[in-house]
């Protein structure tokens, strides 16, 4: 296998946008990043998207968006994994490139979200439809029962998921992309409505529009495109049981354990050597699983890290740099690419304002529906 | 001689208080529960309707009879609020309780009186020799028109006896059926509540076929009132049953078990035949119960029925009507009650 | 839902019809080709029994659009005795009291109505045990 390297990356603002259809924000995305890297071809593409075919009735998205931005006839694909579509449409792009089956190779992630469609109902098909779904429950309700076995067995509490969105809009105010650029205090996220016992509004990702892409190439390609490559040491993918009903213990998501400890693994790191990380906060709750599944914190400590300022910027393991999930926006499909274009930024030195020193070995951790899959790329300045 | 072999009923857990209703109406809650001497009523869950809560009592009945469900020969339901027009709602039942693929199902409909149509047919079946074993369930979910007199008696609840020849509970003495064409209530195809022809539905209508059929019951088997333990009338609410048991002949003390009606509401089809699982629940063996079920449009269904020494090691089985009445419960307001009932309207 | 599929998932939703594995003893509900834990393909069918215990819950407060009147309503993963764990409504009470280590009884309810001429879509729903 190839060593594989992104060379340029391209998004578009996340939020509601009204004006922008699924196909325009993936040619925004895409052509961002073609321009970045000055090339005017591509071997494949691969898009991440949940489901365009619910929330806009539109399938078939491989040919659709090459076509869209004029390279009909190159080889490409849609993948899905819930939320995680991103994440395993750039595994796909890696092993494309990393087999030698493609010289460059598009990975990009879309989600149109506003167009109409009933979002719970989409959403709640990333749970079980059988076991799940058809009783009742929501997205934000199976993060809710996450989140309350957590309290039960480790002692999290309601301030500590408040914490986690407070550090992430401090974060997000600094990014230019993000969908909500203002900070929000203790206050009023503890005092915003409840959506599912104990989650509330401010506890939960939204609801965004939004694309974003990166391009990748064999490493000893990667000159023609940057000066400034990054390198994916690892490209891992796990899965765990679908309905929460099945897991071990519902307060531990072992899909990011398991998908973190193959990517540790390959990469041949260890979880402190990580120096800034993306993980998946579509709730609160979930970041402070993520970060002890992927032993970012020692175990049951993650309702700590946000309040002390463990994971904020500054801090011993910056988390969500970019805003997270939470204030970024979570355009389902594009959230996976967005991670990795955050420690792209990140590991290239050109995150500005939240740019954490002296970044060199960076973690994006992405996730599907209730934790039943994760995909997690460990990326290297070069 | 044929008989029950198993009986269940089942109440849901929800009430109102017949002053919250009176309160939103501006009726003086007083006069409404001395009158139609009602103080309050079950409502049915969103999730619970004549299927959900036939399948409840059914269980119970197969656990106090204690056979195998796949020995039901046939199952019978009836009610004035079947979920379906088209679709009976007895194949959700025998699929949920094993009984399904061997048995005969057909819904009943009779206004009140849906429930003892079952039971009678049920017990046909049984007494000809073409099944073993035949249930017959009175259930309803069934509403009263805002701001109507029926608003403050209908209500939900049902129950379910097993018919049979072995092992019997209660033996069927007599049976007596007296119809008649009666306008006194009814509802049209599509229409979302009934209605009623006001005071024409007590002497010729209500009055009328329950002294009948009970008076020609009591002449075909021979038996008088003071005979009996217990009587069981169909209850509207609380002053009929209590005006007909006495114009019968019949005392306050044999009325009193079988009289659920003032905490119960007028559960329809399922009104006598939870009056008389009530009374199964406390009856010492060798007892004569009579039933006589009203059913507008209009007809009376009259049984004599006689408890055996087997009653009393079987009734713990399964709840008693009591202990669901007077168990936990829920108090709602008038608006929960609204949108309980889908009285609330809403864009589909 | 369409026909068929609610037709074929009646044994599950209406009789618990649940399977063990003859290997390890894992019980799979519903059933299913392939046991979890041993990877094993032979199963005994069984019936879970109609109560359990809540391990861990929520109150929906935004439902899906079906479930509009009925929220806020509590959601539960109940185990039986037979160590099968299921997600279902609790209902019968007030959404706030529903707490992990609560006995509830299993009970047969109608989840939903598909709309004004739809079908109508039965299945198990959790009350608190009396």
């Amino acid at each position: 296998m190839r060593e594989v390297a992104i060379v340029a990356a391209g998004m578009t603002r996340f939020g509601e946008l009204w004006e922008t259809s699924l196909r325009g924000l993936f040619a925004e995305a895409a052509l961002e990043a073609l321009q970045a890297a000055r090339a005017d071809h591509l071997d494949s593409i691969v898009v991440g998207c949940m489901s365009a075919g619910q929330f806009v009735g539109q399938e078939h998205l491989g040919p659709l968006l090459a076509d869209e931005i004029g390279m009909a006839g190159v080889a490409a694909t849609h993948v899905e994994s819930a939320c995680a579509s991103g994440g395993v449409a750039l595994h796909a792009a890696f092993l494309e490139v990393a087999s030698g089956a493609s010289d460059l190779a598009l990975a990009a992630g879309v989600e149109k979200m506003t167009d109409g469609a009933d979002v719970t109902a989409v959403l709640a098909t990333a749970a079980d439809q059988e076991r799940e779904a058809y009783q009742g429950i929501t997205f934000p309700g199976l993060y809710a029962m996450i989140a309350r076995a957590h309290m039960q067995a480790k002692g999290t509490t309601e301030e500590d998921l408040a914490w986690v969105a407070v550090k992430n809009h401090r974060h997000g105010a600094l990014n230019p992309k993000a969908q909500f650029r203002r900070e929000v205090t203790l206050e009023e996220v503890m005092g915003s409505s409840l959506v599912a016992d104990p989650l509330r509004l401010l506890h939960c990702s939204p609801v965004s529009d939004g694309a974003a892409a990166v391009l990748l190439c064999p490493l000893d390609q990667a000159r023609r495109y940057t000066d400034r490559p990054v390198r994916i040491r690892a490209s891992a993918l796990a899965t765990s049981t679908m309905a929460l009903a099945d897991r071990k213990d519902p307060s531990v998501l072992d899909a990011v354990q398991r998908s973190g400890e193959r990517a540790y693994r390959t990469a041949g790191v260890a979880p402190p050597d990580i120096q800034v990380a993306e993980v998946h906060d579509c709730f609160a709750i979930a970041e402070i699983c993520c970060i002890e599944a992927l032993g970012l914190v020692p175990p049951c400590s993650g309702r700590h890290a946000a309040r002390t300022g463990l994971t904020a910027l500054g801090g011993k393991i910056p988390v969500n740099t970019s805003g997270g999930l939470k204030s970024k926006g979570h355009p389902v499909g594009a959230t996976g690419i967005a991670q990795a274009i955050e420690i792209f930024e990140q590991l290239r030195g050109e995150a500005g304002a939240r740019q954490v020193k002296d970044a060199r070995l960076g973690l994006a951790q992405n996730m599907g529906g209730s934790g039943a899959s994760s995909v997690v790329h460990i990326l290297e300045r070069v | 001689m044929a008989g029950i072999v198993g009986y269940g009923a089942y109440v849901p857990r929800n009430r109102i208080k017949a002053e919250e209703i009176a309160r939103q109406w501006g009726k003086d809650p007083a006069a409404i529960r001395k009158g139609l001497l009602l103080e309050e009523k079950s409502v049915p869950g969103l999730d619970e309707d004549t299927i959900t809560i036939s399948v409840a009592a059914a269980r119970a009945a197969l656990d106090r009879a204690r056979i195998a469900p796949s020995r039901i020969g046939a199952v019978y339901i009836g009610s004035e609020s079947h979920p379906y027009a088209v679709k009976p709602s007895g194949t959700a039942l025998i699929e949920a309780l094993g009984i399904a693929p061997a048995v005969h199902v057909a819904d009943f409909e009779f206004a009140c009186k849906a429930g003892t149509e079952a039971m009678f047919v049920a017990l046909g079946l049984v007494e000809a020799g073409r099944v073993d074993y035949a249930m017959g369930i009175g259930a309803d979910t069934s509403q009263g028109a805002p701001n109507d007199a029926l608003e403050f008696s209908a209500s939900a609840g049902g129950a379910a006896f097993i018919f049979g020849r072995q092992d019997v509970l209660a033996e069927v003495v007599e049976t007596y059926s007296y119809t008649s064409d009666t306008p006194d209530f009814w509802r049209r195809e599509g229409e979302f509540y009934p209605r009623h022809g006001g005071r024409f539905t007590g002497e010729p209508a209500y009055f009328k076929h329950i002294e009948s059929a009970t008076r020609a019951l009591l002449g075909k088997a021979g038996l008088k009132p003071a005979d009996f333990r217990h009587v069981i009338f169909h209850m509207p609410n609380g002053k009929f049953p209590l005006q007909v048991g006495k114009s019968l002949g019949f005392t306050r003390e044999q009325l009193a078990t079988g009289w659920l009606v003032p905490t119960m509401g007028n559960t329809y089809s399922g009104s006598s035949p939870t009056g008389l699982a009530a009374v199964l629940d406390v009856a010492e063996p060798g007892e004569l119960i009579l039933i006589t079920s009203f059913g507008s449009g209009a007809g009376s269904d009259s049984f004599a029925l006689r408890t055996t020494g087997l009653l009393p090691e079987r009734r713990g089985l399964a709840p008693t009507v009591r202990s669901m009445l007077d168990g936990p419960r829920r108090y709602l307001t008038y608006g929960e009650y609204a949108k309980y009932r889908e009285k609330i309207i809403v864009n589909e | 839902m369409p026909s068929p599929r609610y037709w074929r998932e009646i044994p599950t939703r209406y009789r618990l019809e649940a399977a063990r594995c003859t290997g390890c003893g894992k019980v799979a509900f519903p059933a299913r080709p392939v046991c979890p834990e041993c990877r094993g393909r032979e199963w005994e069918r069984i019936h879970l029994s109609w109560r359990g215990k809540v391990v861990t819950s929520t109150v929906v407060q935004v439902p899906p659009s079906e479930f509009q009147m009925e929220a806020p309503y509590a959601v539960a993963l109940v185990e039986t005795p037979e160590g099968a764990r299921l997600m279902t409504q609790v209902v019968d009470c007030e959404p706030s009291s529903v707490q992990p280590g609560m006995e509830v009884s299993l009970v047969f309810r109608r989840l939903r109505k598909e709309g004004r001429g739809g079908i109508l879509c039965y299945g198990y729903k959790a009350v608190p045990a009396a």
